[in-house]
């Protein structure tokens, strides 16, 4: 009970200054619709000048693409206040109270998941406007992908969050870690005939079972999949399940 | 709450206690106890191991070796329930200044299972003590530094702690801040039934404590009650000026046995165990005209330089430390 009100309240800290926090709700989606309507409409159209009439389907293979990160980055960012809750001190007032360190990292995966889910809902109102086609079926099968989606990214985040202990290092892990891992996804382009060792990455990195798990759910279309859709929930559930034993684990070991 | 069998009033028995941290010895070796309904006192230099100390007993890190029991809880292998029993305001800030304070005793409140009927009321018994009812739903971004300090006071007490430990809770504010926030540790010694460890290296504020444990490089060099460490401390000086030194010097060193040497100045200084008692005797057999007199008690300063040979000011102006509490200061003010 005890640790049920523990992770309520650490859950609910989050999503109340997620949603007090307006400029972050607009920053955040900015970035995909700019991706989406800029850069999606630019190569979409680019395409159809060297002659593939693949332009219209290029939007249709970015979409979830986008959802995949706006997911990513806001679980991801919304580990790393962990980093801000270090340096402004109000970290230790929850490590010195007496709920555990397990109750702790799941409260704070849940509320950074939460507010991944609500953000990639909103991409899914651009769907109308990019002409898109999109069921209700589809989405209501979207929801749970993006959470678990969204719980591993968190759970990763954590783990890397407890190790670190500036905002130095967390500029750093976006340059190196972050982006990295959106490009190499699959999110932004098809990874079928990349390099060898473009498709090696893309099957070791987190990001890349999400991205395709949510194409297959939005789109149903099997011939884009890097990985059969059970392949992609069964790692992605043991991402969190890895990542979230090496968070607690970490919390634990560190004073 | 639970409490173990305990054979006599200490709240808190510390056990040889040491900390070091790559080979440095930051806490060594100390011993002391807590009776319950004291306010006892940590003073010492920045860097002589306070906060060590009472990170450990905090069980935010983990003493190298020696123990602790706090309320008969092992502090190593029952975090916690130590945890449990202790409200702690730290020297660093550490609210969430995006949240209200509603909502930052709210969050304690539940991590610390108050139970939800009477988290409301708590909370407003609390803030009303620290003088912050009417501003309850302000966010804390917008609460100057005294007023932040309030509010970790009010807050480390919502769920009745046993113990509450101060660390420096006065560090970084001005003195009128300061003063007000004394008056509200004297009135929570004696309103509420609460035991008080608080670290300080402010002399003049560690008067309020009933007992005093002096601490420096990490060991206690001295544990009593302010004034008897006061009179370790031995005698207190006089300073006086009369139309006649040289008179004078005969007239102290005739009746009270005190030899000084005459020097040109115009004043002259000696030392007698006890001031207020010496002086009325004193004035009353002097046979020159006395121009002025003062007299200086003794304070824990001279305790400290007794016992280290050193200021207590100065010895913790090392550059690294003035560095860290400016850090600190801002860190206070960021908002």
């Amino acid at each position: 009970m005890r640790e049920l009100s523990g992770i309520y309240i650490i859950w609910l800290r989050d999503v109340k200054k997620f949603l007090r926090d307006r400029p972050r709700i607009i920053g955040s989606v900015a970035q995909p619709a700019l991706f989406l309507f800029v850069l999606g409409t630019g190569l979409a159209s680019s395409f159809q000048v060297f002659g593939s009439n693949g332009g219209k389907d290029f939007l249709y293979f970015m979409y979830p693409g986008i959802i995949a990160m706006t997911v990513l980055f806001t679980s991801f960012f919304s580990a790393m206040s962990i980093i801000w809750d270090r340096e402004f001190g109000f970290l230790k007032e929850v490590l010195i109270s007496p709920i555990s360190r397990v109750s702790i990292v799941l409260g704070k995966n849940f509320g950074g998941s939460t507010i991944a889910i609500v953000q990639g809902s909103i991409i899914l109102l651009f769907a109308p406007v990019l002409k898109v086609p999109i069921t209700f079926l589809s989405v209501i099968k979207l929801l749970p992908v993006m959470f678990i989606t969204a719980m591993a990214i968190s759970s990763l985040g954590i783990a890397l969050a407890s190790r670190l202990k500036t905002m130095q290092g967390f500029q750093a892990l976006t340059n190196f870690f972050l982006m990295p891992m959106f490009f190499l996804s699959g999110a932004l382009f098809p990874l079928n005939n990349a390099p060898q060792w473009m498709i090696f990455m893309a099957r070791i990195n987190p990001l890349s079972f999400g991205v395709d798990a949510m194409r297959y759910v939005l789109t149903g279309d099997r011939t884009l999949q890097l990985f059969p859709f059970y392949v992609d929930i069964i790692v992605i559930v043991g991402i969190i399940i890895a990542m979230t034993l090496t968070g607690i684990f970490l919390f634990r070991k560190q004073e | 709450m639970e409490s173990r069998e305990k054979t006599n009033n200490n709240i808190l028995e510390v056990k040889s206690l040491t900390r070091k941290f790559n080979g440095l010895t930051a806490v060594d070796g100390v011993s002391f106890n807590i009776r319950e309904g004291e306010v006892f006192g940590f003073l010492g230099p920045n860097g002589a191991g306070k906060t060590t100390t009472i990170n450990m007993i905090c069980t935010l890190i983990k003493p190298t070796s020696g123990n602790a029991k706090l309320y008969g809880f092992d502090i190593v292998k029952e975090r916690r329930r130590v945890r449990n029993c202790i409200g702690l305001v730290f020297q660093d800030p550490s609210l969430d200044d995006k949240l209200t304070a509603m909502e930052n005793l709210y969050f304690h409140s539940r991590l610390y299972n108050v139970p939800r009927e009477t988290i409301n009321k708590r909370c407003g018994e609390v803030l009303k003590m620290v003088d912050l009812y009417d501003r309850r739903n302000d966010l804390v971004r917008n609460y100057s530094g005294g007023m932040k300090r309030r509010l970790e006071i009010a807050r480390g007490l919502i769920h009745y702690p046993k113990l509450l430990f101060l660390d420096e809770p006065t560090i970084g504010l001005d003195p009128q801040t300061r003063n007000k926030i004394w008056d509200y540790i004297v009135q929570l010694k004696s309103k509420q039934k609460i035991t008080i460890f608080l670290t300080t290296h402010y002399l003049e504020e560690s008067e309020i404590c009933d007992r005093i444990a002096i601490i420096d490089r990490g060991k206690i060099i001295a544990l009593d009650t302010p004034s008897n460490l006061k009179k370790m401390a031995g005698s207190d000086s006089i300073t006086v000026s009369s139309d006649n030194n040289r008179a004078l010097i005969d007239f102290l060193k005739d009746n009270f046995n005190i030899n000084i040497e005459y020097d040109e100045g115009n004043e002259i200084k000696f030392e007698v165990k006890d001031s207020s008692s010496f002086i009325p005797g004193f004035i009353k057999n002097c046979p020159v005209r006395i121009l002025s007199i003062s007299a200086r008690h003794s304070t824990l300063n001279d305790v400290f330089l007794n016992l280290t040979g050193k200021d207590l000011r100065d010895s913790d102006a090392s550059k690294r430390d003035r560095l860290r509490s400016g850090m600190r200061m801002r860190g206070r003010l960021r908002g």
